[in-house]
């Protein structure tokens, strides 16, 4: 279980540090750290992945649906410090290209 | 019965209390067994304690004969804990055979026929890594020369996973067509996928149409993991890199296709991310690994080469994959 989840949130703008893995173990915690914020109408959610080692499909997952409850609550989320790895899982799932992804090194922070 | 286990245990303490050996220890422990097995209680384990030790030992103050009732009424919670587990492992048991069940369902629902055309080489494998597999490989050929494959990956696995891929399965049967293009097929199944999976469900697809006679391969993909194109007469590798979202993202994905010519010799070579996303004591296992495996047999049949990718990567994880595994070589012949 190697997966710290800091997440703070006030007036709808959520900002949150996820450090470590996220794998098929950790997803689920992440998921359930996430779930109070999806229904928040126009949240604006930054999540800063610069510490994530490793993150593999199911982590994904979990990205994925917390970006489409908060799509569709008019809210967006964005994250940011993707390493180089995290980047290239975005950029072949296509998510890239509809996500707000930023890597790391590209202002942030 | 009861009566003959009573004395039984009466001998075996009786023997432990004239002499603490390990010998009169195992053999408690011997006996213990044979208790479980036969589903006593604890409570019942101390009330047979206290009938030998009153025969043994008849002159102990009545303290101590008190003191074994009061155990014995604490014991009894223990023993409905007991009773309670072996329920459970009873219905866990039940579970199990239903799950072998529902496997072996899936594989006869998702099954799937490889094609034979004329001039390739067709190698594959897939591995679940419980017993349901996430992954899947359909083929849809036809009498003409022309196949096309998809390659799937649930993200997310077991049962639910599992579930998933049958409507994968279904779709690509409503098409049923193998002329149909990449860009067509993935969106279509991505439609069905939208519409019926929760959020937290998503399918990668890798789809190629493949014509004998022209050796063209026309290749879209969902998400998925590229595949790698093999030149023969450059010894290189390149990714079959192709732009589409999962499936079950958005309803409005459009999906880019590419084509390919294949020559003698020339390998394309579809997989997972089961196979890319391995993990070793070193780090990761990168495409640069793999390359080099599939190189290292390439004069091989299409099917000895995926066995021997599978095989080195399995010895090099020390036979612990994270992931589905599924690997399919198109060999051009």
């Amino acid at each position: 279980m190697n997966i710290q989840v800091d997440l703070q949130e006030s007036d709808k703008v959520l900002k949150g540090h996820i450090r470590g893995e996220i794998d098929a173990h950790t997803a689920p915690v992440l998921r359930e750290k996430l779930e109070p914020y999806q229904n928040v109408e126009s949240l604006d959610a930054e999540l800063d992945l610069s510490d994530v080692d490793y993150m593999d499909s199911t982590g994904l997952g979990v990205f994925v649906a917390f970006y489409k409850s908060v799509n569709s609550q008019g809210g967006h989320l964005k994250l940011s410090g993707l390493s180089a790895r995290l980047k290239r899982l975005f950029d072949i799932t296509g998510l890239g290209d509809i996500m707000d992804i930023e890597s790391a090194g590209k202002g942030g922070n | 019965m009861v009566q003959k286990i009573g004395s039984q245990y009466k001998e075996i303490l009786n023997q432990y209390m004239q002499r603490q050996s390990e010998q009169n220890l195992y053999v408690g422990q011997n006996f213990s067994r044979q208790l479980i097995s036969e589903n006593t209680s604890p409570e019942d384990v101390i009330s047979m304690h206290k009938a030998a030790m009153q025969e043994l030992y008849e002159d102990m103050p009545e303290t101590v004969w008190h003191s074994f009732d009061f155990l014995i009424e604490m014991m009894i919670n223990y023993g409905l804990a007991l009773q309670e587990r072996q329920s459970l492992l009873q219905k866990q048991e039940e579970l199990r055979m239903e799950m072998d069940l529902a496997a072996n369902v899936q594989e006869t629902l998702l099954s799937t026929t490889m094609p034979s055309l004329e001039g390739l080489d067709i190698g594959l494998l897939s591995v679940p890594l419980r017993k349901m597999n996430g992954d899947y490989i359909y083929f849809i050929s036809d009498e003409e020369g022309r196949a096309g494959i998809a390659v799937a990956d649930v993200i997310g696995k077991g049962l639910p996973a599992a579930l998933c891929m049958s409507m994968v399965k279904f779709g690509m049967d409503s098409l049923n067509d193998s002329m149909s293009f990449p860009r067509e097929v993935l969106s279509t199944i991505n439609r069905i996928v939208e519409k019926s999976v929760d959020d937290f469900m998503f399918v990668s697809m890798f789809y190629g149409r493949y014509e004998a006679e022209s050796g063209v391969l026309t290749y879209g993909s969902a998400g998925h993991e590229p595949a790698m194109l093999y030149r023969a007469e450059t010894g290189e590798f390149e990714e079959l890199t192709v732009k589409g979202l999962l499936l079950g993202v958005s309803p409005m994905a459009t999906y880019e296709e590419k084509e390919v010519k294949l020559n003698k010799d020339d390998m394309v070579v579809i997989m997972t991310d089961g196979v890319t996303e391995g993990r070793t004591a070193e780090g990761f296992i990168d495409r640069q690994v793999i390359n080099e495996l599939i190189l290292r047999k390439k004069d091989e049949p299409a099917q000895t080469i995926v066995q021997y990718v599978y095989d080195e990567l399995v010895r090099m994880q020390n036979a612990e994959l994270s992931d589905d595994f599924t690997l399919v070589i198109y060999k051009k012949v």
